[in-house]
């Protein structure tokens, strides 16, 4: 059964990426990812949408949601900082940088600034290691992460 | 004849302002009216020397780096399109120490061919693998695989040969070809290195492990952490079934192989290769109990071969040249050769391929130069954050699986991370926990409830509460994590916590003990 509420449209789009992706074998994680790419994050409309859609229990869905890093339960900011917190990243000061960020940003990790403009989380290894530390905005990385280059991002965020 | 400049897409290169310096080529090549080619290669593993950007000249190529964009206008300046002595020049690459000194099998295309030319990848050997492999027996491919012992390259070091055969001998219509590449270990990117820079020869492994062991579908696994590696894979794959390498009639050997790559979404523990398969069924990452092993009931129930992307990107050359020309390399029971990955604090960063039996000194101290920082080494952590902390006492330790496993460590994905003098090897055991309580699937009580409790007991510890007892209560549960947890996440986790307190016994003094002494 699909719960037609009115209003939201989420659902309509939801069922019909659902439908085109459902004959792939196990679909339930590139439905999520175009599901997030789609609205920012998967709206807890969308689960019982999948839900059916797959054949699944809305408890399965969530449970999966729920599992995995980076399904995000609300938007993100406009921007999406992601520093590196892993050892080899830690060797070349990544703490530094990870205080320096929370104090110019004047959020800690997994928040987003009250203007919505960036969200800053931690991630566990961009495959950087041999330019530590290193970050990742919006997708793109950065490596050899000095204070000038702080300044560089925090300006760019803020812009 | 028209210039033709290499200039890497590698993200390594981009996160150290590589397409700067191609934009700020192409505007110099229009405002000079000047053609010529651009390519934009992988890396070839000297990240010191990234962005390198290299030119080929009459007289082969030559390397200038690292360049940044500000500095483009100076190398054209100096005629660097025909080779011009400049303040970057580095020569021919190929004669860069860095580089010379490594022997390039698995990495042999990388960062010098396009990865996206097909005509690029056979003019320098590839396919050769895949159309030997065409033209044999499946038998007869797993027989020369397991002769050339290669053992997994993700860090379990089981013989690649064996579990195909394992696969091979079962009599099920569907079978599974997975390649791990959820490569989440901290001072590794040997992986994203080969998708990024060779995407065709893991393309290649994988097909010829299909034929190998009859599977007619691949799943290449990887993290969304890589996006460049997602979109390099996927435009690979692309390339590969319009040349039909991929598709119904493999090279024309009448056999099937297709493959698709999917993307995790932040779980370190898919990593675990039955953690791995649970996700890519669609379901929250947990570890399977084995048996049953993924060679008899894996993917969707199904024989699946599980190899880590190393394994099956070395597997076209080993079929291009035979089984004795990679057994040849090596030393005891570990054959052929090793990209290791040199990262962290350390002068010389990068991807150094090399036969087994360098001893981690060597590896640190010749090839890396010693620290960034300048700073006396302190301690090198090998295989990821699951791997133990060495001290110089063990640096005379050879890159080799059982020697590792001797010395109470073990090679992994045979990254390394190098820390100086200032690091608190307290704060990296507690770091340890840490992480394995945010990555935990929860499936087993060792590793789920035993890391937050490590956490706790190590805080204490540096509080400075009851040290002793703390220190025999830490002991008790490494041993317990380390055989009582279900995968090598809680298993293993005990390394990095147990060497750190073994060769580093004043860092866990407490607090004003530990002042008293400095």
């Amino acid at each position: 059964m699909v719960m037609q509420s009115a209003g939201t449209g989420i659902e309509a789009q939801v069922a019909s990426i659902v439908d085109g992706m459902k004959g792939m074998e196990g679909p339930l994680l590139p439905i999520l990812h175009e599901v997030q790419k789609e609205f920012g994050y998967v709206p807890q409309d969308a689960l019982p949408v999948i839900a059916s859609g797959l054949n699944l229990s809305r408890a399965e869905v969530y449970g999966v949601v729920s599992f995995y890093h980076d399904y995000r339960k609300e938007p993100a900011g406009r921007h999406v900082l992601k520093v590196c917190q892993a050892e080899s990243c830690q060797s070349m000061g990544s703490d530094d940088v990870a205080a320096r960020l929370r104090q110019a940003l004047g959020i800690d990790f997994h928040q987003t600034t009250p203007d919505g403009r960036v969200t800053l989380e931690p991630v566990y290894c961009l495959g950087m290691c041999a330019c530590s530390p290193a970050a990742m905005l919006d997708g793109e990385v950065i490596g050899r992460i000095d204070a000038d280059k702080v300044d560089e991002i925090v300006a760019e965020v803020r812009a | 004849m028209t210039p033709v400049i290499y200039i890497p897409g590698d993200s390594g290169a981009l996160a150290l302002g590589a397409d700067k310096v191609a934009a700020a080529i192409a505007a110099e090549l229009k405002a000079r009216g000047i053609e010529a080619g651009i390519v934009r290669n992988g890396s070839r593993g000297a990240y010191f020397l990234e962005p390198m950007v290299e030119v080929e000249t009459q007289a082969g190529r030559v390397a200038y780096g690292p360049v940044r964009a500000s500095q483009v206008r100076s190398l054209f300046d100096a005629g660097f399109l025909s080779g011009g002595a400049h303040e970057l020049a580095l020569g021919d690459p190929e004669e860069i120490p860095f580089i010379a000194r490594q022997t390039r099998l698995t990495f042999a295309r990388c960062g010098v061919t396009d990865p996206f030319s097909l005509e690029d990848y056979e003019r320098h050997g590839g396919l050769a693998g895949l159309r030997r492999a065409a033209s044999m027996a499946p038998a007869e491919i797993v027989a020369e695989v397991t002769e050339s012992g290669l053992r997994g390259r993700g860090g379990a070091g089981f013989p690649t040969g064996i579990k195909w055969k394992t696969v091979l001998d079962t009599g099920d219509v569907q079978k599974y070809i997975v390649c791990n590449a959820d490569e989440g270990d901290s001072g590794t990117f040997a992986d994203r290195m080969i998708m990024e820079g060779d995407p065709f020869v893991l393309v290649e492994g994988m097909a010829i492990a299909g034929l190998a062991t009859g599977a007619t579908k691949g799943f290449l696994y990887t993290r969304s952490e890589y996006p460049h590696a997602i979109a390099a894979m996927r435009r690979a794959v692309e390339i590969a079934r319009r040349a039909k390498i991929l598709g119904p009639d493999v090279l024309g050997s009448g056999r099937a192989f297709d493959m698709e790559v999917r993307e995790g979404a932040g779980a370190y523990v898919c990593g675990e290769e039955t953690a791995l398969l649970d996700s890519l069924e669609g379901k929250r990452g947990m570890v399977r109990a084995k048996p049953p092993l993924p060679a008899h009931k894996g993917l969707f129930g199904r024989p699946t071969v599980i190899n880590n992307v190393i394994s099956l990107a070395s597997v076209p050359v080993i079929m291009d040249k035979g089984a004795a020309f990679y057994r040849d390399f090596g030393m005891g029971r570990s054959r052929g050769t090793i990209p290791i990955q040199i990262a962290g604090n350390i002068k010389y960063p990068g991807l150094f391929e090399t036969a087994f039996g360098l001893t981690l000194g060597e590896i640190v101290d010749d090839i890396g130069g010693g620290t960034a920082t300048g700073r006396p080494v302190k301690a090198v952590q090998v295989g990821g954050p699951l791997g133990a902390y060495f001290p110089r006492a063990l640096f005379d330790t050879p890159f080799d699986y059982e020697a590792f496993a001797a010395k109470d460590g073990l090679i992994g994905h045979a990254g390394i991370v190098v820390f100086d003098d200032s690091a608190d090897m307290l704060k990296q055991a507690r770091f340890a926990f840490a992480f394995c309580a945010i990555e935990s699937c929860g499936k087993c009580t060792p590793c789920r409830v035993g890391s937050t409790r490590g956490v706790e007991v190590l805080d204490r510890l540096a509080a400075g509460i009851a040290p002793d007892s703390q220190i025999e209560l830490v002991s008790d549960l490494c041993n317990t994590m380390k055989f009582g947890s279900l995968c090598a996440l809680g298993g293993f986790t005990p390394y990095p916590v147990m060497s750190a307190l073994t060769h580093f016994p004043e860092d866990f003094k407490p607090a004003p003990m530990r002042e008293a002494a400095e």
